[in-house]
């Protein structure tokens, strides 16, 4: 909502020299979000100057210039270049001297063009930020409206700061003037000058015909015509002024006439053509199958919800959101049919959204207007008519009102307090509930307190002392019943007036206690544990980024997944961002790889990063989620569906490595991150969490078929949570990355909750190790963990730890077979092992790997 | 091991005549000072300490001596070998010192050169300010609550009083979940984390909720549709919007120092009643910039405050809609955006260095924001 200050002063006495950064500080504290104040740049000097003589110039350009003299009130006539030529000797036009500044910071001097020095120039409406007028040429005042020589920029009350208001949904009465300057009224401590109260000179019956056959949707429905108009008539000068202020742009004098009056007092107007209208006016839902030509020249289909202005012709408007073509004003216009009503806000919201349709009237109507206003309104639009565009108002006038009163609410006197913390006096609370319109009375003896109103023991109360509501004398705990005014329909409940009193009395009063919480455990064991995984990872020289969950099907292709990958099974937006890009990621690495490919293609080709982040699972059955009533508590059950609705969103990490892991140096050359990196990573993020997964060999896209690792947790036929290795070359390929590159991810919290609960210590032997190495020689097929896994075995008891320390592959020992070379340390708690002890527990872990997998002992 | 001296005349042994023995002595000595390294040192040592030595050949000799002369041959050898020893130490401690002297000045390395140890990487300084705000208040006693991105969107909206038509319900542009009519949205606020902690808790209720959230904006310098927001939740007896005030004024002091305070603004929102936005003392100027051209703040752009969050007294409705008994309990809410905090905390100018996953962003932080 745009505020000309000019125009609020009209109705507010805001002290002089008060300027709009001021005022716009003011209603701040008060509560309304004032985002911008705009202050005019305009300064003069800028003077009404009377055209005395003037002379056509034609010009080799093809332009005729006039070169003017004007008198600006002094001995000596002004002479400027003018280029229009839509005025006559002896008009009033304004005229702007050197040294002056037009708005949009444009410095006028004096200055030689077209054979001239012309001292200044004559302006049009646009220089003077006044919008285009239409008439494609300068202003010309009424004759006798100044005299020459008179400040134009008073005259025309061209410098006005203008308040920019984004305007609550609770507030809707400050979409208006009105309602603006109710605020600051009260913020300035000064009274209203209502503009709605104005003479009502109407009949109450007799107007244009009207039925509302959908009461609850139309609770008032208000006409009064106007007959004989000039709709040709220019709109007044300062109407159209602070239409433009209000970013409105002037059209007919029918049309600005009812948007200035919306913007005055907040109540949304329709005009018609009453030559247009054909019989009755009846308010009704829509049929199925009709359509309307709206005002924009759109034909919509409408809705059986929707509610319609129509007449004997069909529809003719959908109520509160948009008028129809066929009735429209127009400048053959001679007499108008004035609607003002007042529509349920629900029913206005749902057919602005339905047909995406967001007018200033829809706008409003949905924040709910003051049901009291249309009457008014319609005078004020009917009396405008008259003024400026000849009307004559018929006495007969047509009012349908249904609506009911507001509901007085009922609650404890000190119930700002209590919701405040704060000492608000009984006498504050109830003068600050009055100046917003509030009606307050003490209740009646057998009142009860409203519901919803949170028991608060403040240490404030013994403060707020008693007060006078009528002829009662009224204590903290005393009811007040307080009616709402009929342009706050969002006081409703104890809280709300409770705001009121305390917004009144300042936010800034209120103390500032910090409470006491109980004693709390700080964060979970899952909390602490991502908190390891991540200076883990850092630790290891990987820096965490983060991505968008949003993914799509090239990532898929790109990543390689097979048609029937799960992982292509999605939790889909109705509405995304990219079309391209409708799925919630069900991998990390659909997202991750391509935060990489952004960094190699800046040029970061050694790369080693990390992000954690939900993947989103889809539930086998996708079942909708319930919207359970909001008046209790839902039933254990309603809460368990909507849980079980939504897909399993389970923590993953993932980690990328490109390029180099180590930089080539002056020890030598560099080392590439390879498939070992990546599942060493993966051990460590297990390792940071207290686990030790099970690693074996499988093919998964997107890493390469011979080089992904699995991890599981609880054996190796248990739980998988991920997968480590060097990507596919494909996968490189598609996502721009070097060769060989590689990645991990792990479901973190799979990962977490299989962590220990606790660590019991065992003690340690201080008697001498005993070292073996072993050389084996396996199939090449055969898993090196697998291996050392049945030395472990076999070796018994003694064994302290066994390490694998060469890997050899060659002709000595053969095509098909590889050498795993393992030390191992045995340990006794109690002794000193004996060298048989020590051959015999060697012999019976290769026992093992003889008998598992053939191995054979490598001698020398 | 010779054995005693029978065969020889007492007094002509002229190995142990006192001169000798001190010429003996003085040649050793002589040797031991001029031999410049520790291998001449070992060589003179076998010749003057050595079993061929003539300190030890005259030792042998004593055994010839008759009894009554043994005692002064054997204090003067003895004497002899003693001064011999202990020059042989004293130039070996010398040359040892000089020797590794020289060895370390040889060892002698740049260590300004760089190594190939990776370096420490970097956090995202999204999760270290998350971490922050956690630290601060599970320091308080609070716990940290979390919740799903996809969420109910009963959860998301009606449990917080946003009623299905109202206008505030659109203010949020929301991405809906397919297929139309799911119930199901990406979560527009952390708000449906306290609805979740209503239901699931009993008071009292001291929660932050730090999270990710979803609005259909187009990424530009200061919008991203994916942000990261904190909410604060407290449902206990007594609970007033002082209490707000003193959580807030904790918050600001925690996070940007000593002296500092925050500002309460009312406004608007369904879940909040009374409601206000959050502003912050300004952290770089103090207020000393307002109405003061010659010191303009960049940070509050000379406003003295920095819009924060919003916040307010938990609406009685949304009590009820979660089952906390209004008539005993009321609560607080409080919500801030971790993107912007760090654009003024931090001096982060532009949204998308934040959202685009640059390594380069990161690592100016390190581990630290």
């Amino acid at each position: 909502m745009r505020v000309p200050l000019s125009w609020l002063r009209e109705y507010v006495d805001v002290p002089a020299g008060v300027t709009g950064r001021d005022v716009g500080e003011k209603l701040i504290r008060a509560g309304l979000e004032v985002e911008t104040v705009e202050e005019s740049d305009l300064s003069g000097p800028l003077v009404v100057g009377k055209v005395l003589t003037f002379e056509d110039e034609p010009q080799k350009n093809g332009k005729t210039i006039r070169w003017c003299s004007l008198d600006i009130g002094k001995d000596e006539p002004q002479w400027v270049v003018c280029g229009a030529n839509n005025f006559a000797v002896g008009d009033l036009v304004v005229v702007v001297l050197p040294g002056a500044v037009l708005p949009g910071g444009f410095a006028i001097s004096a200055r030689k063009t077209y054979g001239h020095v012309s001292n200044g120039m004559i302006c049009s409406s646009q220089e003077l930020g006044l919008g285009d007028d239409g008439t494609h040429g300068i202003v010309v005042l009424e004759p006798g409206e100044a005299t020459p020589g008179d400040d134009a920029i008073e005259l025309l009350a061209l410098k006005d700061d203008v308040l920019d208001i984004a305007v609550t949904p609770d507030r809707g009465y400050c979409l208006s003037i009105r309602g603006v300057a109710r605020e600051a009224a009260t913020a300035y401590g000064v009274a209203l000058k209502d503009p709605a109260e104005l003479a009502l000179d109407g009949s109450g019956a007799g107007g244009y015909p009207v039925r509302v056959d959908d009461a609850e949707a139309c609770s008032v429905f208000v006409t009064r015509t106007v007959t004989g108009i000039d709709a040709k008539a220019l709109s007044p000068r300062w109407m159209q002024k602070r239409l433009l202020a209000s970013g409105m742009r002037p059209i007919s004098i029918g049309v600005d006439v009812a948007n200035y009056v919306m913007l005055e007092l907040g109540q949304p107007i329709h005009t018609y053509d009453k030559a247009r209208l054909s019989g009755e006016i009846v308010v009704r839902r829509a049929n199925a199958g009709e359509k309307l030509m709206t005002l924009d020249d759109q034909t919509r289909e409408l809705d059986i919800e929707d509610l319609l202005i129509t007449d004997d012709s069909g529809a003719i408007g959908v109520a509160g959101v948009m008028g129809g073509a066929s009735t429209e004003i127009s400048e053959a216009t001679a007499d108008v049919v004035i609607e003002a009503a007042h529509f349920d806000p629900i029913v206005i919201a749902r057919a602005s959204r339905r047909h995406k349709l967001s007018s200033e009237a829809s706008r409003r109507f949905e924040r709910e207007v003051d049901p009291l206003l249309p009457r008014y309104a319609a005078q004020r639009v009917a009396d405008l008519l008259r003024e400026y565009a000849g009307g004559t108002i018929l006495p007969e006038e047509t009012v349908v009102d249904t609506h009911p009163l507001p509901d007085p609410v009922t609650l404890r006197a000190d119930h700002a307090a209590r919701v405040a913390g704060a000492p608000i006096t009984l006498t504050e609370t109830v003068r600050h509930l009055e100046s917003v319109g509030c009606t307050v009375e003490a209740a009646a003896a057998d009142a009860t307190a409203a519901p919803l109103a949170a028991g608060v023991h403040a240490p404030v109360l013994a403060e707020v002392g008693t007060t006078t509501v009528g002829a009662a004398n009224v204590q903290g705990d005393d009811l007040l019943t307080v009616t709402p005014p009929s342009w706050r329909p969002d006081l409703r409940d104890p809280n709300d007036f409770a705001e009121e009193a305390i917004r009144l009395f300042g936010f800034d009063n209120v103390p500032s206690v910090l409470p006491a919480a109980p004693g709390g455990q700080g964060l979970t064991v899952s909390q602490k544990r991502r908190r390891k995984v991540a200076t883990a990872l850092v630790g290891a020289g990987l820096t965490e980024v983060v991505s968008y969950p949003f993914t799509g099907e090239a990532d898929f292709d790109a990543m390689g997944l097979p048609a029937d990958d799960p992982r292509r099974t999605t939790v889909k937006l109705v509405n995304p961002i990219s079309d391209e890009e409708p799925s919630m990621q069900t991998t990390l690495l659909a997202t991750l790889l391509r935060t990489a490919e952004r960094n190699v293609g800046r040029g970061a080709t050694d790369l080693a990063i990390f992000q954690t982040g939900l993947v989103f699972l889809p539930k086998a059955e996708t079942k909708p989620a319930p919207l359970p009533s909001v008046a209790h508590r839902p039933s254990d059950a309603e809460i368990q569906s909507l849980y079980d609705a939504l897909p399993d969103q389970p923590l993953h990490v993932g980690v990328v490595l490109t390029g180099l892991l180590t930089p080539t140096g002056w020890w030598g050359k560099g080392r590439p991150a390879g498939w070992a990196d990546a599942v060493q990573i993966a051990r460590l993020i297990s390792s940071a969490v207290g686990v030790e997964p099970v690693v074996t060999n499988v093919e998964l896209a997107p890493w390469h078929p011979g080089r992904c690792a699995q991890f599981a947790i609880g054996g190796p036929d248990g739980k998988v949570v991920g997968h480590a290795g060097e990507l596919h070359p494909k996968v490189c390929q598609a996502f721009g990355l070097p060769t060989r590159s590689s990645a991990v991810e792990l479901d973190l919290e799979a990962l977490i909750a299989a962590g220990p609960e606790s660590i019991t210590a065992h003690p340690f032997s201080s008697y001498p190790v005993a070292k073996e190495d072993v050389a084996l020689i396996v199939a090449a097929d055969v898993p090196a963990a697998d291996v050392q896994a049945a030395l472990a075995e076999g070796a018994g008891e003694l064994l302290e730890s066994v390490r694998l320390f060469d890997v050899y592959t060659g002709e000595q020992i053969g095509e098909g077979k590889k050498s795993l070379a393992f030390a191992l340390r045995f340990r006794a708690p109690d002794r000193t092992l004996k060298e048989n002890e020590v051959a015999d527990a060697r012999q019976a872990a290769v026992q093992v790997t003889v008998d598992r997998f053939n191995a054979v002992q490598r001698v020398g | 091991m010779s054995g005693p001296n029978t065969d020889y005349d007492p007094v002509e042994v002229t190995p142990l005549h006192a001169e000798e023995v001190e010429r003996t002595r003085d040649e050793a000595l002589t040797a031991f000072t001029e031999a410049a390294d520790l291998a001449a040192l070992q060589e003179a040592k076998s010749t003057h300490l050595g079993d061929k030595s003539p300190i030890v050949l005259a030792n042998r000799e004593i055994g010839a001596l008759p009894p009554q002369a043994r005692k002064e041959a054997g204090q003067r050898i003895g004497a002899a070998r003693k001064a011999i020893n202990e020059g042989f130490a004293s130039r070996l401690t010398v040359l040892e010192a000089e020797h590794e002297e020289q060895m370390l000045a040889t060892e002698r390395v740049d260590v300004t050169l760089p190594w190939h140890t990776p370096e420490l990487g970097a956090r995202h300084p999204l999760s270290l300010i998350s971490e922050q705000v956690a630290d601060v208040f599970t320091a308080l006693g609070w716990d940290v609550a979390e919740g799903p991105e996809v969420e109910a969107e009963w959860l998301n909206f009606d449990a917080l009083n946003f009623q299905p038509d109202h206008p505030a319900r659109q203010m949020q542009d929301t991405f809906f979940v397919e297929p139309a009519g799911s119930g199901k949205v990406l979560r527009t606020h952390t708000s449906p984390v306290q609805a979740r902690s209503m239901l699931s808790r009993k008071p009292p209720i001291y929660v932050i909720c730090p999270g990710r959230v979803f609005r259909t904006d187009e990424l530009d310098a200061t919008h991203t549709p994916v942000f990261y927001q904190v909410e604060g939740l407290v449902v206990d007896e007594g609970i007033t919007l002082a209490h707000l005030k003193g959580t807030l004024d904790h918050f600001v002091v925690s996070m940007f120092g000593e002296g500092l305070e925050a500002r309460l603004r009312p406004n608007f929102f369904p879940f909040t009643e009374p409601s206000a936005e959050v502003d912050l003392k300004c952290f770089v100027c103090r207020g000393a910039s307002v109405g003061n051209p010659d010191r303009p703040c960049r940070t509050c752009g000379s406003e003295g405050w920095i819009e924060w969050g919003g916040c307010g007294v938990v609406n009685p409705r949304v009590l009820q809609a979660n089952g906390i008994d209004t008539d005993r309990y009321s609560g607080f809410a409080f919500g801030m955006g971790l993107e912007r905090t760090l654009m003024f905390r931090n001096g982060v100018e532009d949204m998308r260095d934040m959202v685009e996953g640059d390594v380069r962003f990161s690592r100016q932080f390190g581990m630290e924001i």
